[in-house]
């Protein structure tokens, strides 16, 4: 056996890395936006993370949904949701995908199939069944990925989820994207098992463990679970090992976190190594990846323009949206 | 269970005669022969059995276990997946076996189903209707008899229907399912069997938010939900009989609240009396006592009373759980003290 040659075709590789660029770029901006002071709130970096949705969204079709949580910025970039009204909805701004009403802990955004973001620790699974279930039920096709954390695998609603989602063949993958800290615990400090990915046997569910900074792994993880669950072969549980670059929140000063890891982790930074590993290979020339990073600087230098000029909603909009229709509060 | 049935007219003429359960039941028919995206999913809800009290009895025949769909004893995933199902194109009624265990799976109603329309900014919405059952006195101690409605008419976002009659378990049901919010349905399983009434066929639908007048009257209102309209309207007969004209107001659904209704018929009477299975403190009662009081204040002619269970947990025992219940003796006492 001979690895000389790339498993993943080079068209795929470079979606990935402009996804992932357009990801780490937008994070970049978006924490010197705050340092700067012209954006307060809770910021949840995923500066680290990017290859996992990245690879998703090479596979996923635009009707496909994606559920995610807090640290979300990343799925909801790689499933399309529009820049200047995500942007707008971080910010606060009645242009925003959800008229400022969800924040960053809360977006949704219906039309490019991100379906939920949920402030609540493993809250999102039992949901992601739901929408599978519609989607079984619909014969529609659509395909759910569920995005949570290492630190979400140890409640209930994880394996309830998972049960059912068994039980029932679902078209679900669940993505645990294993950062390696449960906000500021080690995840091998809360659990009794070395890999989550263990954890799909108890369930006899189809599981994976993967590299989810190594892109061409993570495809093939991705394209192996979304084939599967679209063939009607139920569900995946992925477990896709990764590093938080920034801590738990934008703020977090991380003295949890052992230097030598941290530095080894940022070292290892798997969007420049990808776009390394592309110029290396002839792929992209130098060229062709300052031209695809300018493009996405004027993406997210206007998207961010456009909320920081966009209108505050108005104070009467606060008692709208809460039943479908106005009835008395 | 008929021949001991007390038997209720509701306001549309009928000529059938069914029992709660039977009502529910041929509400849930109808709501899955009439759209395709209705489905049920909850614990045991499957024939034979057809749920614990029989409430789906011959639907997951008719219908297939695809659409009454069995659980496993799993509240966090049936109420997630209704959520899911719901913000995804589907109306489904999931059942919580009893109130109680509502307790278990409150992130999923409180956290999402809730709040998402409101968090979306409208994009999503969750037309889950979440059908419970509860109620004391059936010697079921602390953990299955609980009447937690009080938490539930808290949270912004949710509608809570209680009905007391069979024709309104089938109107208000209809509504409920076919309404784009979620709506907890909590249904007494005390009238299940014990209540008995006339109630219209096909696609019967009732109003959310407007309450029933049960019995009108002049003198004092009783105001009340499920079970206790029922104590409310014995302890009305033996008033009566006294000079003392009393008015029940069944108040049907929580949220939305019949507020008009409600303050029409206190300020013609002047002194009300309100009733409520659940425990009286932070029971809804206080919250419709502060409206009353900050609506009417200068126009009643006494201060307004709640009966209401005590602040115990459950009891098991029959004299310690009688002792627990608002009894018509109490709503008797508490209405002569008014005048």
């Amino acid at each position: 056996m001979t690895a000389v040659q790339s498993r993943v075709s080079p068209d795929v590789l470079v979606k990935i890395f402009t996804t992932a660029a357009k990801i780490k770029m937008y994070d970049e901006t978006y924490r010197a936006t705050m340092r700067a002071g012209k954006i307060g709130g809770m910021y949840y970096s995923a500066r680290g993370q990017e290859i996992i949705p990245s690879s998703f969204s090479a596979v996923l079709e635009p009707s496909d949904y994606v559920l995610t949580i807090y640290r979300g910025i990343h799925d909801q970039i790689a499933k399309g949701v529009p820049l200047n009204t995500l942007t707008a909805e971080f910010f606060g701004r009645a242009t925003g995908s959800c008229k400022g009403k969800g924040g960053p802990m809360h977006v949704t955004d219906v039309a490019s199939g991100l379906i939920l973001t949920t402030g609540v620790v493993g809250s999102g699974l039992p949901i992601g069944v739901g929408v599978a279930l519609s989607a079984k039920m619909r014969k529609s096709g659509q395909v759910a990925i569920v995005n949570f954390g290492d630190g979400a695998s140890n409640i209930g609603a994880f394996h309830e989820a998972l049960n059912m989602a068994a039980l029932w063949e679902l078209p679900v993958v669940f993505v645990c994207q294993n950062n390696q800290y449960a906000e500021y615990t080690k995840y091998s400090l809360g659990m009794s098992v070395d890999q989550i990915s263990k954890r799909g046997a108890a369930y006899t569910m189809r599981s994976i463990h993967v590299d989810g900074n190594d892109p061409e792994a993570m495809y093939e993880a991705a394209k192996t679970a979304v084939d599967a669950a679209r063939a009607g072969e139920g569900p995946t549980l992925i477990e896709a090992m990764t590093y938080r670059f920034y801590g738990h929140v934008m703020g977090d000063m991380m003295k949890y976190m052992p230097d030598d890891e941290l530095e080894a982790a940022r070292a290892a930074d798997p969007v420049l190594k990808l776009r390394a590993d592309l110029i290396a290979a002839g792929t992209l020339t130098d060229e062709q990846v300052t031209q695809i990073e300018a493009g996405l600087r004027t993406e997210i230098d206007e998207a961010f323009e456009y909320a920081m000029s966009s209108p505050l909603p108005d104070a009467s909009d606060a008692t709208t949206d809460v039943y479908a229709e106005g009835i008395a509060l | 269970m008929t021949a001991q049935s007390e038997v209720i007219d509701p306001e549309v003429k009928s000529e059938r005669i069914l029992t709660q359960i039977q009502a529910i039941n041929e509400a849930l028919d109808i709501a899955l022969g009439l759209d395709e995206t209705v489905f049920e999913l909850g614990e045991d809800i499957q024939d034979p059995g057809g749920g614990g009290f029989g409430v789906h009895k011959g639907l997951s025949t008719k219908y297939g276990l695809d659409r009454v769909r069995p659980t496993p004893i799993t509240e966090q995933a049936i109420m997630g997946a209704a959520i899911g199902a719901a913000i995804t194109g589907m109306r489904p009624i999931p059942e919580i076996m009893l109130m109680n265990f509502m307790a278990v799976c409150q992130d999923q109603l409180i956290n999402h189903a809730a709040k998402l329309r409101y968090m979306s900014g409208g994009q999503t919405h969750v037309p889950v209707t979440v059908r419970t059952t509860t109620g004391a006195g059936g010697g079921f101690g602390a953990q299955h008899s609980d009447m937690l409605e009080g938490p539930l008419v808290h949270t912004p976002g949710l509608k809570v229907v209680i009905p007391s009659t069979p024709a309104d378990a089938k109107g208000l049901l209809l509504t409920s399912i076919f309404d784009d919010d979620p709506v907890v349905f909590i249904e007494m399983h005390h009238l299940y069997f014990s209540i008995s009434g006339h109630v219209p066929e096909g696609d019967y639908r009732i109003p959310l938010g407007k309450a029933r007048l049960a019995r009108e009257g002049s003198d004092v209102t009783l105001i009340s939900w499920g079970r206790q309209v029922h104590d409310c309207m014995a302890v009305a007969d033996t008033l009566a009989a006294d000079g003392i004209n009393a008015e029940v107001l069944d108040l049907r659904s929580l949220v939305p609240l019949d507020t008009e209704a409600m303050l029409a018929s206190v300020a013609k009477t002047r002194r009300v009396v309100i009733v409520h299975e659940a425990v009286r403190r932070n029971g809804f009662g206080a919250e419709l006592a502060a409206t009353i009081n900050e609506e009417l204040f200068g126009q009643l002619a006494a201060p307004v009373r709640r009966v209401a269970a005590a602040n115990t947990p459950v009891p098991y025992s029959a004299p310690l759980e009688a002792a627990y219940m608002p009894s018509k003796a109490d709503i008797e006492a508490t209405v002569r003290g008014l005048f």
